[in-house]
C-alpha cells in the first residue's frame, strides 16, 4: 500500500477503539506478558553490572573493594534481588516455551512439550554448578 | 535501518541473547549480587577473581555473554516500548536507542575485556 486512502463519503475513516497506556493491567495474563518482556531491561542491567566488575577488577584492589562495598547496599541488594526474580521469570519463560520453537517428532508422533522442556532445567542447573564451581573456588 | 529485510537478522541476535542469558546470568547475579555481598558465600579474593579474568576464556566467555544478552535486551524491550507503551511513533529514536546501545555496549565490552592487562 503506497497509496493514502482517501477519506470520503463512501470510504469512512477507520474506526479505531482508543487503547490506554495501562490496557496490560487489565487482565493478568497480559500484565505476565509486559512483566516478561520488561525482564530484558534487567538483562541489560546485569551486563552492565558485569562490565563494571570487570573494569573494577582491571583497576585494582581498591576499585574493586569500592564495588563490592557498592553491591553491599542495602538498596542495591533490594535491586538486584528484584532484577533476580525477573531474571527468573525470563529464564522459566524461555525454556517453558521451547516446544513452541522445536517441534520434535519420534516415529510419527510429536514428542511431548514436557520432554523437550525438561533437558533445559537439567542443563541450567549443571551449567549453573559449574559455574558457581569456577567462581567460588578461584 | 531495521527495515523488514533485518528483522531476522536482530531477531536471531535476540533469540541467542535469550538463551545464553536464561542459562547463565540467574548463577553470575545469585553470587555476585546477593549471595558475596551478603556473606552467604566467602567472596573470593581480587587476586583470584582477576587471575579467572586473565584467562583468555573467560574473557570470551564475557564477551559473547555480554554482547549477545545486549541485543536480547535491545530487541525485546523495542517491543517492549511498541506494544506496552504504544510508543510505536518514536520508532527510529527507539530503533538508534536501543541496537545503538547494544552497540555501543559491546564496544565497551571488547574494550575492557581486551585491556584485562
Amino acid at each position: 500500500m503506497t497509496e493514502r486512502s482517501a477519506y470520503t463519503e463512501f470510504r469512512p475513516k477507520w474506526y479505531r477503539a482508543r487503547v490506554s497506556t495501562y490496557w496490560w493491567l487489565s487482565q493478568w495474563s497480559y500484565t505476565k506478558f509486559i512483566l516478561r518482556e520488561l525482564s530484558s531491561v534487567f538483562v541489560g542491567y546485569f551486563i552492565v553490572i558485569t562490565l563494571l566488575q570487570v573494569r573494577a577488577l582491571t583497576l585494582g584492589a581498591s576499585s574493586y573493594a569500592e564495588l563490592q562495598l557498592w553491591l553491599g547496599n542495602p538498596l542495591v541488594i533490594l535491586l538486584n534481588t528484584v532484577g533476580f526474580l525477573f531474571l527468573l521469570l525470563h529464564t522459566i519463560t524461555w525454556f517453558n516455551l521451547t516446544p513452541r520453537a522445536i517441534v520434535l517428532r519420534l516415529g510419527g508422533k510429536r514428542v511431548p512439550d514436557i520432554l523437550i522442556i525438561a533437558p533445559n532445567y537439567v542443563a541450567w542447573v549443571v551449567i549453573s554448578g559449574v559455574l558457581a564451581w569456577v567462581i567460588v573456588g578461584s | 535501518m531495521a527495515n523488514k529485510s533485518n528483522v531476522a537478522f536482530f531477531w536471531a541476535l535476540f533469540s541467542a541473547g535469550g538463551v545464553v542469558s536464561a542459562f547463565l546470568l540467574p548463577v553470575h547475579v545469585f553470587l555476585f549480587g546477593l549471595a558475596f555481598p551478603l556473606g552467604w558465600i566467602a567472596s573470593p579474593s581480587h587476586e583470584s577473581l582477576l587471575a579467572l579474568l586473565q584467562s583468555p576464556v573467560t574473557r570470551i566467555y564475557l564477551l559473547v555473554l555480554c554482547v549477545l544478552s545486549l541485543f536480547h535486551w535491545a530487541h525485546r524491550f523495542r517491543y517492549t516500548l511498541y506494544d506496552g507503551a504504544q510508543m510505536k511513533h518514536l520508532n527510529e529514536v527507539i530503533v538508534v536507542l536501543t541496537y545503538g546501545g547494544a552497540t555501543l555496549g559491546s564496544v565497551v565490552a571488547i574494550y575492557l575485556l581486551l585491556n584485562v592487562g
